[in-house]
């Protein structure tokens, strides 16, 4: 049975062990169903051209892991931003762990999305939000919405502004021989409040992964969000990351994306906007090597007139690695004094390194600044002897220039521990001990 | 201290030097002037290592040791230091974290200890103190956003803080006004002692004012066609340099 197969046999068990009302019960029914007739997205779909999921499909994965495991924090430590005090919300093969989150009820909602989608005093913010901003047509969205019952469910009230980041962390224990895991997350930013949410998903052994998850971000009026994803996982581990963001006006939110690991990852990134003089920022690093594959899939739909959006991608590609960014901006008829700007830079080291760039601007509206710039290159001879001449190995000047390529995306940080942890994660990806911290 | 025998060296096939001899003793400082197109700046980035210049034929003495095989660090730790015409600009590493990076490395290849911060942050201090660097330029990001003045008395910066045997100055007064041009001259002429040697590529005269040679060379077509003390420049900057070109023939 192949997997697609298997997912769709088993949502009648799986609906049958949870306890839903009906209106999400007609939710993922529909769900399902688009999954059914459309299957695993195929390279035959203009926005999978790049990007084939075959080789990983082949696995047989479990879908629902049979026991609850448990980690030491001391094994896992490192993944958390631990210099600091966060709130937590922490998975452990798509189960949470009360042990090692630290999740509040008090003046704001840091906690799980099956309580969000069981408890009657959620049921009118789930009939508000839950499935509003995210697909009902592509179909890896639709099938997670199908099986949406665990991720982080998060809550901010008006004019609070949070003073610590969040950390959603998902863990996989390898502990099943291959595992298919499908988080959900909400996040409901009200007006004026502001709030820091850092994601990562982590494999913990060389077991392969797939995570297909799901996350919507609904900022109300004049709400700041800034989002950091890490993606720096085993090479066993493959994620499809859909994030669906709604923002309302003179609203800001950006997305940092750090692609540093894992086998195949996709970055399906999408913006919409609903109101004035609103803000949005994607920017991203990625530097893979061996056959690894990133895939950055963004989305600005500019709806409203007076609204900016910023997007920088920097992509170092080593080895046989191989990279794709799609950039989509669509402004619309009504979208006059539209600024839009798009900027994707790569450097290709490895002789066997693909770069797939596609810059996609389609534009209705007749008074707008739209703007983008593509460049694939190599990193500059000139520049390296200019270092090797002060000393510098080739190695070690190596790391100094790709670092300073990423830096603008790098300097954009706003948690500042965060940054050093980014530039340490950047100098052992480049393998480089340079005596300071980048 | 540094000796070129019968250089010859070619960028795609086509020869640009074509048999140069130096000697340079130390505490001397010679100079290279030519008109453009002479081969002054490819012969600085040869001695330096580029490894975008083949040498076909002579060799490259540091000390009595041949170097021309040599990686560019391997050249820059015996004590080869080139400053650039056009410094590299290196966004998110400080002029700071940069130069600890380049002096430390050149510690650790030649068996020596990285050097303790505290001694490091002393001669920092004490050699921007020297080039007249404000201290917040330290912070800033390598050669980012500076002027050409503000880049090249980086150069020198970096040139006293690692100490070199021969300093190559390529062109370092382009670009330069003349407060500038006084600084980094001034930097030089105290750096400069009977155990090092500099050399000072140049087009114009000007900079000679301020670092005066010992011998002067003129470099055309890939040869250097004439040698002399430091009135030869002077000779030339008023006569421009089509006077050697008819003695030559």
């Amino acid at each position: 049975m192949d997997l697609k197969e298997k997912l769709v046999s088993s949502f009648m068990a799986f609906e049958e062990q949870i306890d839903v009302h009906s209106e999400l019960h007609d939710v993922r029914t529909s769900a399902i169903k688009n999954f059914e007739n459309k299957g695993f997205p195929t390279k035959k779909e203009e926005a999978w051209k790049y990007t084939s999921l075959n080789a990983i499909l082949k696995n047989d994965f479990t879908v629902f892991p049979k026991h609850e495991n448990a980690i030491e924090f001391a094994e896992v430590k490192k993944y958390f931003l631990h210099e600091i005090d966060t709130y937590k919300v922490i998975f452990i093969d798509g189960k949470y762990s009360s042990f090692l989150s630290a999740t509040t009820h008090d003046g704001l909602d840091v906690c799980l999305m099956s309580s969000a989608l069981n408890k009657p005093k959620y049921k009118m913010i789930i009939d508000e939000y839950f499935n509003k901003i995210a697909s009902k047509e592509e179909s890896l969205t639709t099938l997670n919405t199908a099986f949406a019952n665990e991720g982080a469910y998060i809550n901010i009230p008006k004019s609070k502004v949070v003073e610590k980041p969040i950390e959603i962390i998902y863990f996989s224990t390898g502990k099943e021989n291959a595992l298919m895991v499908q988080p959900r997350n909400l996040v409901i930013v009200g007006e004026n409040a502001h709030v820091q949410i850092i994601e990562r998903h982590q494999s913990l052994n060389e077991n392969p992964v797939l995570t297909n998850s799901v996350t919507e971000i609904f900022a109300q009026k004049r709400a700041i969000v800034d989002c950091y994803k890490i993606q720096n996982d085993l090479q066993s581990a493959n994620l499809i990351d859909n994030t669906y963001i709604s923002q309302k006006q003179e609203s800001r939110v950006s997305v940092h994306t750090f692609s540093f690991g894992g086998n195949i990852t996709r970055n399906n990134l999408n913006f919409y906007h609903f109101g004035e003089r609103i803000d949005s920022t994607l920017k991203g690093i990625t530097i893979i090597g061996d056959k690894q594959h990133v895939d950055h899939y963004t989305l600005v739909n500019h709806a409203t007139p007076n609204c900016e959006s910023h997007q920088n991608y920097k992509t170092i590609l080593a080895d046989s690695s191989t990279g794709v960014f799609n950039g989509k901006i669509f402004v619309e008829k009504e979208a006059q004094k539209t600024d839009a700007f798009q900027q994707n830079n790569n450097i290709l080291i490895g002789d066997k390194a693909t770069i797939n760039a596609k810059p996609q601007l389609e534009i209705f509206a007749d008074d707008v600044k739209c703007s983008h710039g593509c460049t694939i290159g190599q990193l500059d001879e000139s520049a390296m002897f200019y270092m090797q001449q002060r000393g510098i190995p080739k190695k070690e000047a190596n790391a100094l220039l790709m670092y300073a390529f990423s830096n603008e995306v790098i300097e954009s940080i706003k948690i500042p521990e965060l940054k050093q942890r980014i530039t340490k994660i950047i100098a052992n990806k480049l393998g480089v001990n340079l005596g300071f911290d980048l | 201290m540094l000796s070129i025998k019968n250089l010859h060296a070619s960028v795609e096939d086509k020869d640009i030097l074509k048999g140069i001899n130096l000697e340079i003793k130390a505490g001397e400082v010679h100079a290279i002037m030519g008109p453009n197109g002479a081969g002054k700046s490819t012969l600085s980035s040869i001695i330096a290592g580029n490894e975008n210049y083949e040498v076909s034929e002579g060799e490259i003495l540091l000390e009595g040791e041949d170097i021309s095989e040599l990686a560019p660090e391997e050249r820059a730790h015996k004590g080869v230091f080139l400053s650039f015409q056009y410094p590299v600009e290196i966004p998110g590493v400080s002029v700071t974290n940069f130069i600890k990076t380049a002096i430390n490395e050149k510690r650790k290849a030649n068996g020596e200890e990285e050097m303790p911060a505290n001694e490091m942050l002393k001669l920092i201090r004490e050699k921007s103190e020297l080039l007249e660097m404000d201290r917040k330029f330290l912070s800033r990001s390598l050669n980012e956003g500076f002027s050409g003045g503000e880049k090249k008395r980086n150069e020198i910066f970096q040139m006293a803080m690692l100490e070199p045997k021969i300093a190559i100055l390529d062109e370092t007064d382009s670009g330069l006004d003349i407060d500038a041009l006084r600084i980094v001259a001034n930097g030089v002429n105290k750096l400069k002692n009977e155990n090092n040697a500099v050399l000072v590529i140049t087009h114009y005269q000007r900079l000679l004012d301020y670092i005066i040679p010992d011998f002067v060379h003129v470099l055309m077509d890939g040869k250097i066609v004439k040698s002399g003390g430091k009135e030869l420049a002077l000779e030339l900057e008023e006569k421009g340099y089509d006077w050697i070109k008819s003695e030559l023939n």
